[in-house]
Order: C-alpha cells, then structure tokens, then sequence
C-alpha cells in the first residue's frame, strides 16, 4: 500500500520535473527565435546604409566625420554577437544616422533627391520593424524569467542552470521618441 | 477574459455553431417537406447542404467574403503605410503577416477573416486609408490583428457564411413558395398550415441570424481594442480612429446582414434603428463606449 502511494508520487514528480523542463526549452527557443527576427531588421539596416552614404556624399563631401561615425557603428554593429553588444552598436548606429540626417537638412538639392526619399523612408521603416521585433524579444525573454525565477520552476532552472536572459534595450533617443504630446 | 480563454473558447464555440446550424438547418427542410409531404426528401437534402456548407465555410469563408466585398490586394508601393504597419505588428506580435486587402469605397472601415493566423486577412477601405494617419491606421491593424490571434475570425467568418447561406436559402425557398400558394389558390386547394410554417420560417430565421451574431460579438471587441494596444502601447491612436471612423458619415455598400459583424464599427449606418432598440440588437459594442475604456488605459 505505501509502496504504491510512493511510487504515485515519484511518477507525478517526474512528470512534472519533464514538464518544466520542456517548457523551459521552448520558452528559451522561442527567446532565440524572436532574437534572429532581430537580426534579420539589423542586417536589413546595415545593407542600406552603404547605399544611404554613397548618396549623400555625392552632395555634402566634405562632412567626413559624419561618414566616419556612420560607417564606424555600422562595422561595430555587423561584428557583434551578444545581445548586449547587439543593442549598444544599434544604438550607437540610431545617434549617428541622426547626425547624418541633421547634415542632410543643409542641402536642399539633397534633400530633393528621390533616391535620398526613398532611402529615408526604407531605413524609418526597418527602425520601426527594429522597435518591434524588439518589442517582441522582450516580450518573450519576460516570459522566460519570469518562469525560471517563480517558485518552484526557479528549483529546477538552478539544478538545469537555465539563466536569466538580457533584455534587448531601447536606446535613450529611441525611448524619448514615446513620449506624447497631449498639448497639441 | 484573456487572450487564451478567449482562443479555447472561440474553437468550442465554432463547432458548437457548425453542430446547431446543421440541426437547425435540417429542421427547417424537414418542415418544409412536412407541409409538402415529403419530408424524408426535404430532410436529407437540407442535411447534406448543411453539412457541405459547414464544411466548406471552414476552408472557404475568407475567399467568399472577400468575393462578397469585392476587395482587392494591397501592394507595398500603392499602400506603403498599411502595408509595412501590418508587417511590423505581425513582427511585433509573433504571427505571420495576413493577406492585405483593400475595399474601394469613401467610407472608413476594416475587417479581419481566415480561419487560422496562418491563414487569414486583412482588409480596409481606401475611405479609411486616406483619412487615417499613420498612427491611428497601426491602431486599427493593431485591433484587427488582436482579432485574429484571438481566433475570432474562425467563428466570425463561418458565421458570416452560414448566416448568409441559411438567409439566402429562406428566401429562395419562401419565394417559390409564394408563387407555387398562387396557383394552389387557384385550384382552391389552400393549406393553413404551409402559410404558418411559412411565416414561421419567414420570421424566425432572421431572428436567429441576428441572435447568433449578437452571441459572438460586442465583447470581443473590447478584448481586441485591448490586446491592440498591448502591441502599439498607444491607447489614444486606437481612441482618435475610432472617433474619427465613428463621425465619418458615409456608409459601406457592399455589406449586407451576414457580413456586418465583422467589420471594427458597424457598417449599417443607415439601417440602424431607434437607439434604445438598436443597441440591443447592434453586433458592436457603441463605439463612445469603447473611446471612453481606451482613453481610461
């Protein structure tokens, strides 16, 4: 009789400890899966800003330190590999393309160039698909922690050694960017 | 009600609705066939069409309804802001992008449709589109997005076909029947019972049609105005569309009764009753409403 009654309670703990484990691997492949949707936005930015310098050379040469810090954050960005690293040369990218733009704003005939439009426009675009594949790693890498630091899952992600995951962080421009103005 | 009660739930309540139309659909033949005296015929005939309607509306709904409201396909470069908006909020949320389409039509609405968010679409007026900015049309995506993750639009989209199969199956049944009681009248061989059954038939049917859209809509959008915004993290876009969608006066010709519930604000402006009455048979929660809860967030 007690032998049965112990053995019910291994097979339920075994079970459960199979279950936690699962969804701990699912939950960190889905962190991984959300992170390569990021890549793919960054690899989409850093491909149109070769195209994006060449363009506006071609009516502001001589503003090389802006060329300069763009092409520096962009080779940082294509050597990074951790998420923090990922995110920092992201960022470091988002301050110097907007040096680049603010430069832009002094040549009318640049500003005029379908070509400089229409790359404008594709680079807005990929930031906001950027901000929110983001926002959906965040999401996911939330979901994780907060699993493997709940009792009593947070036992077994310490006997499995399933850490905590980094956050893909806004950069302080990208997170003024949110504020609303109810004044207009 | 969260966004996973509300998936298991709208997936029971989807084959509980293909269950009871095809019961209620063979109950309608067989009565037909009583007052005709061939109810075995009529009983199976009604049967099967339910059962191939059933069936078919699962896989073909979305097509029929974008058939039904004659929408086009979006491309990027004539719709660059709905187009790449519904790409990053499909990113954003995790599910493929849906099929993009657009309504040619001054009035301002939109919809979503499919059976799964594998397979499912998009659709808005060009009305819309022109009058929206670019926030407020992330916003409205936002919505309709939320609608397809929670797996409304499985049983929206089968009810819309089945609805319009059973109206349009009353109506062409009643109408040969008014002809066929003429020429019984001139034979002087009139049966009470046909006309009440008739009338029965006539009024209940829909009734129920309207009883079913009204069972699936009203909370949902206020679960899909939520779950909107837990994407875009900007309630007062969602608010200004709406306000802006609700003042716009122009009504959408290409929807009837079967397809109305679908749509973010009702589209049958126009057939709308007393307010008092039409709330209560509305298949939208009034929109002042839903700005008012937007606005509190």
């Amino acid at each position: 009789m007690n032998l049965t009654i112990l053995i019910g309670i291994i097979a339920v703990l075994v079970v459960y400890v199979i279950a936690t484990y699962n969804s701990f691997v699912v939950l960190a492949t889905r962190i991984k899966e959300a992170f390569s949707g990021i890549d793919v936005q960054l690899k989409r930015r850093t491909d149109l800003i070769p195209n994006l310098v060449s363009t506006v050379k071609g009516y502001a040469k001589h503003e090389k330190s802006v060329f300069e810090n763009v092409t520096k954050a962009r080779s940082s960005l294509m050597k990074a590999e951790t998420v923090t690293e990922k995110s920092k040369a992201n960022n470091m990218l988002t301050e110097s393309l907007k040096s680049l733009f603010a430069v832009a704003e002094n040549y009318p005939e640049l500003k005029a160039n379908t070509n400089f439009q229409d790359l404008q426009r594709q680079l807005e675009d990929t930031e906001d698909k950027i901000a929110y594949s983001r926002q959906f790693y965040n999401s996911n890498v939330l979901d994780y922690n907060t699993k493997i630091k709940v009792f009593p899952s947070n036992l077994l992600a310490g006997v499995f050694k399933f850490t905590e995951q980094l956050f893909f962080e806004a950069g302080k421009a990208e997170r003024e960017n949110v504020k609303v103005d109810f004044e207009s | 009600m969260n966004i996973y009660k509300a998936i298991a739930s709208n997936k029971i309540k989807t084959i509980v609705f293909i269950f009871l139309f095809i019961v209620f659909f063979s109950l309608i033949f067989y009565l037909i066939g009583y007052s005709v005296g061939n109810p075995k015929f009529y009983f199976l005939f009604g049967l099967f069409l339910s059962i191939v309607s059933g069936f078919g509306s699962y896989f073909y709904s979305d097509k029929y309804i974008l058939f039904l409201t004659k929408a086009f396909p979006a491309l990027k470069t004539e719709y660059f802001d709905y187009y790449t908006v519904a790409e990053n909020l499909a990113i954003g949320s995790g599910v493929p992008k849906p099929k993009l389409y657009v309504i040619e039509s001054s009035a301002m609405n939109a919809f979503a449709t499919g059976r799964n968010p594998k397979n499912s679409i998009i659709c808005v007026t060009s009305g819309l589109l022109k009058k929206l900015d670019r926030t407020e049309i992330e916003a409205v995506i936002s919505h309709e997005l939320s609608h397809i993750q929670n797996y409304d639009i499985l049983i929206a989209s089968i009810v819309s076909v089945l609805a319009g199969t059973l109206i349009i199956a009353v109506d062409f049944i009643s109408r040969g029947w008014i002809y066929e009681s003429r020429l019984d009248r001139e034979n002087r061989n009139f049966s009470y019972l046909k006309i009440i059954i008739l009338l029965l038939v006539f009024i209940v049917t829909p009734i129920v049609a309207s009883l079913i859209q009204l069972a699936i809509s009203r909370k949902r959008e206020f679960l899909a105005d939520a779950n909107g915004v837990l994407l875009t993290r900007y309630p007062e876009g969602l608010a200004q569309a709406l306000e802006k969608i609700s003042s716009d006066p122009n009504p959408l010709k290409s929807v009837s009764m079967a397809t109305s519930h679908l749509f973010i604000s009702n589209p049958l402006k126009n057939k709308q009753l007393s307010s008092k009455l039409s709330r209560l048979f509305s298949t939208h929660p009034p929109i002042i409403e839903r700005i008012k809860i937007l606005r509190q967030m």
